[in-house]
């Protein structure tokens, strides 16, 4: 074979090979466009706006296309929910659409069928349903926003009047709603607003972890919260159970069994409306402070809390004249037609009578999450047709008669609201990997419209709601900015709303009287802040971010206070036996500073045993104990300590600072008087030295990373892992001290273990100047580069890790065994811009200089500089408050080199004269005490 | 002469210990010392001996080649400790090859003539033991297979090593040195070779020692130019004992941890390696002397200098640990002062208490007379303090990057299989190797023991 056949052959075959598992999506897509012109030369990647939903809720993305392969996700700054951020679930979803253990096939009893047998099955029960408008037809859902999926289903429904459809999330707003409801009279959702919010008290509300929304709430706390800026730093008070990311940022934070917050709440409204004293000094003060920011203060509660601790809340800022200035109410952009418990209650009370027929479960995992004492999964048994539509194979497809593939989210057209109720066309990036379909596809055959696509039945909405008058145009215009413009909800005008109503006077239910020691304990459910409600459990990136108040990957734990474990006698990661009014599960126990006395969380989302390789056989199934009286804690729990372990896998094992200025912080009022209080000798005057500096006649990169901005929210750490290829290693690994994260989020805490005051700090490569790494280097594999980045030459790595011993901050990664492994689908998914390291090297960050060289080639083609902001890290781009700032340290009018002037600024273990590129700005907390911690 | 065992003294030296006992002549150490290697059918202990070695060995071989196969994880390393029983492994092995060149080298130079009955095997250890510590690290390193890149040579990509690294000073100060080591060993070996050669009955060993003899015929200048090359040897073997060890130790000292950032490393890493290569040179004599039966030539007078050195050492050794514990709190530096509390308090504070039993308290038996005239109490003192120095290297790396200046990167290093079995296979490896070369080479200089002979009774004779 010569030459050119060999490349002829070559071609034919790579043309093959893409040809054959990944191509565009047939419809016409419309990229996201910054400035630049749309037609990109080859090669270069195209980003796309277009949004990911979870609870229904929008988050809107830019995806990151490489020749028409999705590889990575960015927040997109035009929507509201997102503003150019985004959380770790968002980064991590990429991973779950080239997930390898995805359906590929439709399933009849776990055999491989086609979909066109499946069609002509449901067709002929449908036919045969049809006389009796479809009694015994039901259809199940999550939770959704979409215009398109409403007004299809309305279609079917209208076709099959005697059908049902039922929505159901397990981690839903069923307790916002109805609070509203209690408040209102009406069901609504509230949209606060944190950037105008001076004092805020959250009763278990994790408005930077959990709640929809909350990329954008974190960016809009964070206005409040940058001390060299002229405005007051805004005071956060947090009451909850767990700790969480809003408990650790709280200026000051009351650790309470989730049942007892009903009553401080209440308690506190007592307060407020007559004055008086409370019965404990901290409710003393914040409502103090509450009250002397009328109309600038916040009381919100969390989903997890009962329908009469929002309405008090509700109350509260009724009270504080906040509503209509800090917080605002607007129809819930999610469709509400009944309350997600009670429509699945419903539901499997008639599978259980016999009643249901024909059922649809177009999303969802009910046989893992439903709640435990529907016994959904005996219920299911009772259905005659049971159809299962999801990504995986998994429990409750493996239970029904019928699997059928979907595809992912990126796959299929769509459209859907962000919390704020604006509007996204959702466009896909490719056609369906594994032949997937999406479920407005298998809706019309009950609409009667088989063989329409998702994209013609959301066009359809469209046309109808644009018109046809410049409809081209603004189709467009929709897709490629992500956005519908003006399409928020308008808020609920106040005169409208009325005046909150008080709830019942009576301790909301369940009724929790304060706990004495030896009582019954409490048992609280908690979203796993990245496994959600258990859907993302095959991502295994997400599975390996450290937690972050937890600092647990791969598994989940029975979380409790380290008096609570004394009085129990458990240490870390002993089996214990939780058991819950007849039901019982089993967890380690992990020990969580700052766990409220008397209560045990068990994260949700755990315990599958249906998520292939990656997601089966981690952590225990709290749903076991999750009942739908009590979704989100429950009295009466009882633990029974057995003899066995279970090692957890934590990625740190010390939270002390000892005396070292790790992270250097402040109040406000002390740091007002000290400007420059976190600069030490080694920041004002570097150490002499033997070596001449060099010179960077160029550019000179640097970073600031701002600690009193930084949530600890690791979406940092993920969208590096998405953007350096960078492997996961499996739990065995991470026991052993090998996970590979560019960036960590290390926390610290202070003060006592009931009650610590937590810090976060991100740590990627310093970039120092004065790199320990490189002087031991004895094959010159690191290195520093023209602009001051210390580079880590892949190639030329020998892998002597004296570097990675050498480096004050631990942040050099070596690949001991073949992480990256070859899979097709996930060798796709790659930043091609990016090497994947083999085994035997060492790696870390190098400020993304696959983003730098891509920008300075844009730059280079027009003929320009580089200018400021145009090159941001994978940890810098997705911040949702903006903590992490890069950028040229030679432009005296750069972001970081302002950053790097405040007096803030310092350099961690900035005495070893390392001189690191990456600087920190010291923590300022809003206390009322004099010094944290 | 009477039945009295005629007793030969050394040479300027009346009235010292005898250094070889014995009526012997120079056919009767030739004899002895030749047909050990030529003509004694081995027994049943050398037997059992090469067994078991042999089977550590293919431990040894099993254990790199899964290590080929599927890489560094295998051990029990991490990113915060990344190195671990390899890197204490090869400071452990460097050092005992230190012994062999200082009993060779320095005690030439300081003509102490009871050094001729044990420098032929102390050089072998040291070529056994520099091997060791050659191929530890490299098969430590993530690709072993581009270990050359630390040699400057000229490539199309002219790449050139990195000369700021103490790696790079390690990769020359352990070719030097174990280049020098053979050459030692080799140039000592001639005329014993020559005298196999001629003593051979065999066609097989009549070749293969007159190949290795080069042409050796005794010829005047033949002992002339020998002479002058190993003195010269000699002379540049010495600083070389000083300077391998300096520069391992810097492998740690350049670093800027607490716990190894440090100006003492140097004598220090020099006095553990005379201490443990001295160790390690009783512990291998002794069973070697009751074996091929070689008490005549290897008396009590030798282990019992031996074991004064090593008393000596470890007065040396006492002192740089409490130099160095009385430094980290003097320095008022937290970080040192923190790994100083760790290696006493810690975690791994048991190898620092170990240490310190095996290293300063158990030697100090030596002062007794009996303990040094009983080989069997030597042995088992040499064989604690060999135990001693391996746990001293593994405390110096483990408890000085477990936990260094961030407490959240903080993580322990627990052994795996693979690691102990790299251990035990690398020592047992050596020990085979040392077997071979006691079966097929003479143990002891007999050029040398000759000499010896002619030196102290030639004139009574």
């Amino acid at each position: 074979m010569d030459r050119r056949e060999f490349m002829k052959l070559m071609s034919a075959a790579l043309a093959l090979a893409a040809g054959g598992c990944a191509h565009p999506p047939l419809e016409p897509i419309v990229p996201y466009v910054d400035g630049r012109d749309e037609g990109a030369t080859q090669g270069d990647p195209l980003y796309f706006a277009t949004a990911l939903t979870q609870g229904g809720y929008a988050q809107g993305v830019l995806a990151r296309s490489d020749r028409g392969r999705p590889t990575k996700i960015e927040g997109n700054p035009q929507h509201p929910a997102s503003l150019g951020a985004s959380s770790p679930i968002e980064q991590g979803r990429i991973l779950e659409l080239w997930d390898p253990k995805r359906s590929h096939a439709v399933l009849h009893d776990g055999e491989i069928a086609s979909w066109d047998e499946l069609m002509t099955l449901l067709s002929l029960r449908l036919e045969r349903l049809r006389p009796s408008g479809g009694a015994g037809l039901r259809l199940l859902t999550l939770s959704s926003s979409s215009l398109t999926e409403g007004s299809v289903m309305d279609a079917a429904l209208a076709r099959y009047p005697q059908a049902r459809r039922h929505r159901y999330e397990p981690i839903n707003q069923d307790n916002v709603h109805e609070g509203a409801r209690l408040a209102f009279g009406r069901w609504l959702e509230p949209v606060y607003h944190f950037d105008r919010a001076l004092t805020i008290l959250s009763l278990e509300a994790d408005f930077l972890g959990c709640m929809p929304g909350r990329v954008r709430y974190a960016r809009d706390y964070i206005q409040l919260r940058r001390p060299d800026a002229k405005s007051p730093m805004s005071r956060l008070y947090v009451v909850e159970c767990m700790p969480s990311l809003t408990g650790a940022a709280a200026d000051s934070r009351l650790a309470s069994p989730s049942s007892r917050i009903g009553d401080l709440a209440a308690e506190l409204a007592e307060r407020l409306a007559s004055g008086g004293k409370t019965s404990s000094a901290w409710l003393e003060t914040a409502a103090t402070d509450l009250q002397s920011h009328r109309g600038r203060s916040l009381v919100l509660a969390g989903e997890g809390q009962p329908p009469e601790v929002h309405a008090l809340a509700h109350r509260m800022n009724d009270m504080l004249g906040n509503i209509g200035r800090t917080v605002d109410f607007i129809q819930p952009p999610i469709e509400v037609r009944e309350l997600a418990g009670d429509s699945l209650a419903a539901l499997v009370a008639d599978m259980h009578a016999g009643r249901v027929d024909t059922l649809l479960i177009l999303g969802g995992n009910p046989v893992y999450d439903a709640p435990a004492d529907l016994e959904f999964d005996r219920a299911l048994e009772r259905v005659p047709a049971s159809i299962h539509f999801g990504l995986l194979v998994d429990e409750t497809a493996g239970r029904c008669a019928w699997h059928v593939p979907a595809a992912h989210e990126l796959e299929t057209w769509g459209d859907a609201k962000a919390f704020d109720g604006t509007l996204t066309i959702r466009q896909p990036l490719i056609a369906p990997l594994y032949g997937g379909k999406s479920a407005l596809e298998l809706l019309g055959l009950l609409t009667g419209q088989l063989g329409f696509t998702s994209h013609d039945l959301v066009h359809a909405t469209w046309l109808a709601r644009f018109g046809q008058e410049r409809f081209d145009e603004r189709w467009r215009e929709a897709l490629r900015g992500g956005v519908v413009p003006h399409t928020a909800t308008p808020f609920e005008a106040a005169e409208h709303l009325g005046k909150a109503g008080a709830p019942a006077a009576q301790p909301p239910t369940p009724g929790a009287p304060p706990i004495a020691a030896g009582e019954t304990l409490e048992i609280v459910f908690r979203p796993d802040p990245y496994l959600w409600d258990g859907r993302y459990a095959q991502v295994a990136w997400l599975q390996e971010l450290p937690r972050p108040l937890t600092d647990l990957t791969w598994d989940n734990a029975a979380l409790m206070s380290p008096t609570l474990a004394a009085r129990l006698g458990v240490r870390n990661e002993q089996i214990v036996e939780l058991e819950l009014g007849g039901r019982t599960v089993e967890a380690p126990v992990w020990i969580v500073a700052g766990h409220a006395d008397g209560a045990v969380t068990l994260p949700l989302g755990w315990g599958r045993t249906a998520a292939g390789e990656v997601g089966s056989a981690h952590g225990a199934n709290a749903y076991a104990l999750r009942t739908s009286k009590a979704p989100w804690f429950a009295r009466g729990l009882r633990v029974t300590p057995t003899a066995r372990e279970r090692t957890l896998a934590s990625v740190h094992d010390h939270h002390r600072m000892l005396g070292r200025d790790i992270v250097r912080s402040a109040t406000v009022a002390a740091y007002r008087a000290k400007p420059d209080f976190a600069r030490k000798e080694a920041d004002l005057a570097p150490p002499p030295t033997l070596y001449p500096d060099y010179s960077y006649p160029g550019h000179a990169w640097g970073m600031s990373i701002d600690l009193t901005s930084c949530i600890g929210c690791s979406a940092c750490t993920i969208a590096c892992q998405a953007e350096n290829n960078i492997p996961t290693v499996g739990k065995e690994q991470v026991l052993m001290g090998r996970e590979m994260h560019w960036i960590r989020v290390d926390r610290y805490d202070e003060g006592p273990v009931t009650a610590p005051r937590s810090a976060f700090q991100p740590v990627p490569c310093m970039q120092c100047e004065h790199a320990p790494c490189e002087t031991v280097c004895p094959v010159e594999a690191s290195v520093h580069d023209t602009e001051g980045i210390n580079v880590q030459v892949y190639n030329r790595c020998v892998g002597t890790r004296f570097c990675a011993n050498n480096c004050p901050y631990k942040v050099r990664r070596f690949n001991f065994l073949r992480y990256a492994e070859d899979t097709p689908s996930l060798d796709a998914m790659r930043n091609p811009d990016v090497t994947v390291r083999m085994r035997g090297v060492m790696e870390k960050c190098n400020y993304c200089l696959q983003r730098i060289v891509r920008a300075r080639i844009v730059a280079d083609r027009e003929n320009r500089d580089l200018h400021d902001g145009e090159v941001l890290t994978a940890c810098q781009a997705v911040c949702p408050t903006r903590a992490i700032v890069f950028g040229d340290l030679n432009d005296p009018h750069s972001q970081v080199r302002i950053a790097k002037s405040s007096p803030r600024n310092y350099a961690l273990l900035g005495d070893l004269d390392t001189r690191p590129r990456t600087t920190y700005l010291a923590r300022i907390v809003n206390t009322t005490e004099e010094e944290p911690g | 002469m009477s039945g009295a065992p005629e007793v030969l003294r050394e040479y300027g030296q009346p009235g010292a210990a005898p250094v070889i006992q014995g009526r012997h002549t120079y056919g009767s150490i030739t004899d002895k010392i030749a047909d050990l290697a030529l003509e004694r059918r081995s027994g049943r202990s050398f037997w059992l001996a090469l067994g078991v070695t042999s089977v550590l060995a293919v431990v040894f071989a099993v254990s790199l080649i899964y290590l080929l196969v599927v890489g560094t994880g295998i051990w029990g390393l991490n990113n915060t400790v990344d190195w671990g029983f390899m890197i204490t492994s090869y400071v452990w092995w460097i050092a005992i090859g230190n012994s062999g060149t200082f009993i060779s080298a320095f005690l030439v130079l300081l003509r102490q003539r009871w050094r001729s009955s044990i420098n032929r095997f102390a050089e072998a250890m040291t070529i056994f033991a520099v091997a060791m510590a050659g191929l530890l690290p490299i098969m430590h390193l993530g690709r072993p297979w581009f270990a050359y890149w630390l040699a400057p040579y000229p490539g199309k990509m002219n790449l050139w090593p990195q000369w700021r690294s103490p790696l790079e000073w390690d990769f020359f100060a352990n070719t030097v040195y174990l280049i020098l080591s053979i050459l030692f060993w080799y140039l000592g070996l001639l005329p014993d070779l020559a005298t196999l050669r001629d003593r051979a009955r065999h066609r097989w060993q009549q070749l293969t020692y007159g190949l290795l003899a080069l042409g050796w015929r005794g010829d005047a200048r033949h002992w002339h130019h020998y002479e002058s090359a190993y003195r010269l040897l000699a002379g540049l073997g010495a600083p070389l004992v000083i300077s391998v060890h300096s520069v391992v130790s810097i492998d740690f000292a350049f670093s800027n941890l607490p716990g190894w950032h440090s100006t003492i490393f140097p004598p220090y890493f020099i006095g553990g390696a005379l201490y443990s290569g001295l160790a390690m040179a009783l512990t291998i004599t002794i069973p070697i002397r009751a074996i091929f039966k070689l008490q005549d030539f290897i008396t009590p007078r030798h282990l019992a200098n031996l074991a004064k050195l090593m008393l000596a050492c470890s007065f040396v050794l006492t002192y740089t640990y409490m130099t160095e514990m009385f430094t980290a709190f003097y320095s008022a530096d937290k970080f040192e002062i923190a790994t100083a509390l760790d290696r006493l308090t810690g975690p791994y504070a048991w190898t620092y208490w170990l240490t310190i039993f095996c290293n300063v308290v158990l030697p100090q038996s030596i002062w007794f007379r009996r303990v040094r005239a009983s080989p069997v109490a030597l042995l088992i003192i040499t064989v604690i303090i060999n135990v001693g120095m391996w746990t001293e290297r593994f405390m110096l790396i483990v408890t000085t990057l477990h936990r260094t200046f961030l407490p959240s990167s903080w993580h322990s290093f627990v052994p795996t299989f693979w690691d102990w079995s790299t251990l035990i296979g690398s020592l047992g490896s050596f020990v085979l190797l040392f077997l071979l070369f006691a079966r097929f080479f003479p143990v002891i200089s007999m050029a040398e023991m000759r000499r010896l002979n002619v030196r102290v009774s030639g004139v009574d004779r």
